[in-house]
């Protein structure tokens, strides 16, 4: 009987739940003995020129074993999109929280009162602490640039022509605002040079193999000489995909002291210091006839890239994936990303397709409204329809399969969709201060969108045991648990004999790992190929064993065992006695499947909140998911993905929001300022299950671990905006506070809603 | 100065400085790196452990104010035979956790949070839970370990 698809409780949970994992900070490795311990010195300001730094009475501190800045390092800057960023400030800081000396005692406790005493001179200069700053090019980052503009891509002037034949056209400027991936784990990496002159970096990251060859590049080394492990990673929502450049100023200290050196941040250092994700200002048009039918549609994108842009991707991203699961006849688009004095700005969950879909979903409310439309009628004259697949979008995107107008009707129906708007309407009629919002959000995302591959080995040992490595990197998904149902069902294999192992590149030299929701589609798809190559193996050996034709030979899935086809009372052979006779002395089979195109999960979510009229507080009521991502391996674990989505999208609409004063200093710098969402803000989840298969890899699956984030946003952001329209609002930007609710309803009062 | 402490049974005395945290003293002199730091606002809830039979932060409690107290962290919940405690098992089970790093002070908060309430509907446990920060699982199925390990149904 096949397991995949059934609900399997995960192989990774023991250690976890007894003794806590081992993540970075927990490492007690012989091999890390006696390390030295670290702390970056981290600018207080948002832009300034660095007048002197005076190290002396810091490195005459009890248990200070060096101090260093960018002096010391003589490592070249890295490439941050057309600008270089120093691995410690060189002369100049471009963000609070920019790392400028390194600071390494004996002791743990005697970190902070010696980087207390390096003193560093800064000269202030403007900070850029806004798009609007930003464009205004008045504060140059980089002068030597000329512009704050650091990229520009698609439409170079927009068409007003496209519009020419709309009834109706609407336009918005959406601000996508600024949040923080904030992984409970936070930052850490230990370093140690072994005597055969190798590097070992443990390091808390999504793509050991990435941080290798970033962190052998950069230290100019060859990559064999580097060693990444990524231990238990405590979460990452693509904030710890590759190396930050910590890792490179710890391992060349690390070689400079003679000693290992162990770090881990503070969550004060990981609100500042760890990438921030989102940061789009987004500026939509829709137009169309009066029965809701779109007839042009307009995205012209800001990204905040930070001080650093390190990914400039995400705004390109956000043009790809613009009109969402809609036919759009004219589509223009455009994106500008700008550099400001804050956090440099890298993937959060969803990473260029939420801002793409926030920014759609609001417009497609917009356009309702105005043309006195139910929302989801409007949604469901424009749907590409299911026999449109592959479907080629006018920005580019070759959409798989997708059967957008069942997901929005499953939700609709799970929901009650016509009942919940009788009852907004009784309650506006009763005059009722407690207003019922509907929000409506249908997407369309891209997993695996890298187009990359991945890794993927299986072993067969002699006593029957299986051990798969994998290229993809899970550090709270649950992947090794579903990568060994995969094996379990293809070789027969129990579970209890099966280990997946990943993250140590000397044990998987080549991978990618995790990020963009590929792991399933392209680690999943090289592990079925590995195993595909272990079987065919075994057939010749079970063959000459057998005194059989290798094409006679089948592999009996149910009981693990090789026998000849048509003749069951015949002798079978187990894996184990198959394994014993391999000239390696196992089975193995070591591949690259290079061959995954992306894929785009789909899905529909209805929002209920309830807003207070009075105080402005908004409660989340309900929220129902669909969630299409083709066949599901483990319902526990794809489940799980959409939980954390839910949790992580609804928190943007409802509460998170990285703030700057306009000198460029954050103002939510702790977890007592950030608003991370907390158990009592979200309702149980209602989920609804709709599973539509992909012909682009081996396992006709697409990613998960997004999908949901991209879907509720929009919604219950749609949902509040709902509950406020008959009052007068017409929009209001996320995060949908207290404050932001009344401050809409105060200007719808006096006539001036947006 | 020299900190007595009993820790999941054991007596641990050291000499450490007199501003050591309880989570350095469980984590360095311990020996125990169950029990995890995620902030350093009190705010996340990572570091929960039970001080004398109530759940405390202990990024927020001295080494030296619990001298002479005894304290349990996740590694001290499962039975000597290795039989999980009915929170883990119940975390487990019903996929509380993720990536795991908040798990080892849900856990503990959670089985705090059962021995005030021993039936607590999914509300309750939702209050009860507010201190302890998740970001992997929305909270949904950590709300359903605490009603399954109090042994009632879980319905969704």
């Amino acid at each position: 009987m096949s397991i995949v698809g059934t609900r399997v409780v995960r192989q990774e949970d023991q250690s976890l739940i007894t003794a806590g994992g081992t993540y970075v900070d927990d490492l007690r490795e012989e091999a890390l003995s006696g390390a030295a311990h670290a702390v970056f010195v981290r600018s207080p300001v948002a832009h300034a020129r660095i007048e002197s730094i005076d190290v002396s009475e810091a490195k005459a501190a009890p248990g200070v074993l060096g101090v260093f800045t960018a002096a010391d390092l003589g490592l070249d800057p890295h490439a941050a999109g057309p600008v270089k960023e120093p691995w410690l400030a060189d002369g100049v800081v471009r963000y609070v929280g920019e790392p400028v000396a390194l600071v390494l005692t004996e002791e743990r406790y005697q970190l902070a009162d010696a980087a207390e005493l390096v003193d560093i001179d800064y000269d202030p200069l403007g900070a850029v602490a806004s798009i609007d700053a930003a464009l205004a090019d008045e504060t140059l980052l980089y002068p030597e640039t000329g512009s704050n503009v650091v990229q520009v891509n698609g439409a170079k002037e927009f068409d007003d022509g496209i519009f020419a034949d709309c009834d109706v056209v609407v336009s918005t400027t959406i601000v996508n605002q600024r949040v923080a991936p904030a992984p409970l784990e936070v930052r850490g990496a230990s370093c140690a040079w072994g005597d055969d002159g190798r590097l070992t970096v443990w390091l808390s990251t999504q793509n050991a193999q990435i941080a290798r060859t970033q962190v052998a590049m950069s230290l100019g080394v060859g990559e064999e000489k580097v060693r990444v492990i990524a231990p238990d990673v405590g979460g990452g929502f693509g904030a710890k995909i590759g190396a930050d450049p910590e890792a490179t100023v710890l391992g060349w200290a690390a070689k400079e002291i003679g000693r290992p050196v162990r770090w881990v941040e503070s969550r004060s250092e990981n609100l500042t210091s760890m990438t921030h994700g989102r940061a789009q200002q987004n500026t939509v048009t829709v137009g169309g006839k009066r029965d809701g039918t779109v007839l042009a549609y307009r995205l012209d994108v800001i990204q905040d890239a930070g001080a650093y842009p390190r990914t400039l991707f995400l705004p390109t991203l956000t043009e790809l994936m613009a009109v969402g699961v809609y036919r759009f006849p004219k589509v223009e688009t455009r994106s500008r990303a700008v550099v400001t004095n804050t956090t440099p700005i890298a993937a959060y969950r969803g990473a260029g397709r939420p801002e793409a879909t926030a920014a759609l979903e609001r417009a497609m409310d917009r356009f309702a409204a105005e043309l006195g439309l139910d929302p989801a009628e409007v949604r469901r004259v424009n749907f590409i329809r299911p026999e449109e697949f592959p479907y080629q979008t006018p920005t580019g995107a070759s959409y798989d399969t997708g059967e957008y107008a069942a997901a929005l009707d499953k939700a609709l129906e799970t929901a009650g969709y016509a009942e919940l708007r009788a009852e907004q309407k009784r309650r506006r009629e009763a005059g009722d201060p407690i207003e019922l919002g509907l929000g409506i959000a249908t997407y369309v995302e891209i997993t695996g969108g890298d187009s990359g591959g991945e890794s993927g080995r299986v072993d067969i040992h002699p006593d029957g045991s299986v051990v798969a490595w994998t290229g993809s990197s899970p550090h709270g998904q649950g992947l090794g648990t579903s990568l060994a149902m995969l094996l379990s069902d293809q070789l027969g294999v129990p579970l209890d004999k099966i280990t997946v192992r990943h993250g140590d590149t000397d044990e998987v030299p080549k991978a990618v790992g995790t990020f963009g929701s590929r792991s399933l589609q392209l680690g999943g798809s090289a592990i079925r190929q590995a195993a595909d190559e272990v079987i065919a193996q075994a057939r010749e050996l079970a063959a000459e064993l057998l005194e059989a034709a290798p094409d006679d030979l089948e592999l009996d899935a149910e009981r693990g065992v090789w026998q000849v086809r048509g003749a069951p009372s015949s002798s079978v052979l187990s894996w184990a006695q198959v394994a014993e006779t391999a000239a390696q002395g196992k089975l193995t089979a070591d591949v690259w499947f290079g061959g995954g195109k992306p894929t785009f999960p789909f899905g529909a979510h209805l929002a209920v909140v309830e807003v207070d009229t009075e105080t402005g507080k908004v409660e989340l009521r309900r929220i129902v998911a669909v969630d299409d991502a083709g066949p599901i391996v483990n319902p526990l674990t794809f489940r799980g993905q959409r939980h954390g989505g839910l949790g992580q999208g609804a928190a943007q609409a409802l509460m998170e929001v990285v703030t700057y004063d306009e000198d460029g200093n954050p103002t939510t710098a702790t977890l007592a300022d950030y608003s991370f969402i907390t158990a009592v803000e979200l309702p149980d989840f209602e989920l609804v299950d709709m599973a539509t298969p992909t012909d682009r890899n081996l396992l006709g699956v697409k990613g998960i671990g997004e999908a949901a984030t991209i879907g509720s946003t929009p919604a219950v952001h749609n949902a509040v905006v709902d509950a406020l329209a008959e009052r007068g609002v017409k929009h209001l930007d996320m995060p949908t506070t207290p404050i932001r609710v009344w401050a809409a309803l105060e200007e719808a009062r006096k006539g001036n809603a947006r | 100065m020299k900190v007595s402490i009993e820790v999941n049974g054991r007596p641990v005395a050291e000499e450490v400085p007199d501003r050591t945290l309880l989570v350095h003293f469980l984590r360095d002199t311990a020996g125990l790196t169950g029990t995890n730091i995620g902030c350093d606002t009190t705010s996340c809830g990572a570091c929960t452990v039970l001080l004398d039979g109530e759940s405390v932060k202990s990024c927020t409690v001295l080494a030296a104010q619990a001298d002479g107290h005894a304290v349990t962290t996740v590694e001290g919940l499962s039975s000597s035979e290795g039989s999980l405690h009915p929170v883990q098992q119940a975390f487990r089970e019903q996929h509380g956790l993720q990536c795991g790093f908040c798990t080892p002070g849900m856990i503990m908060a959670s089985v705090s949070l059962l021995a005030d309430n021993p039936k607590p509907s999914r509300d309750e446990v939702r209050a009860g839970l507010e201190g302890n920060l998740c970001r992997c699982t929305g909270y949904h199925n950590i709300v359903s370990a605490v009603i399954d390990a109090s042994g009632q149904e879980v319905d969704r």
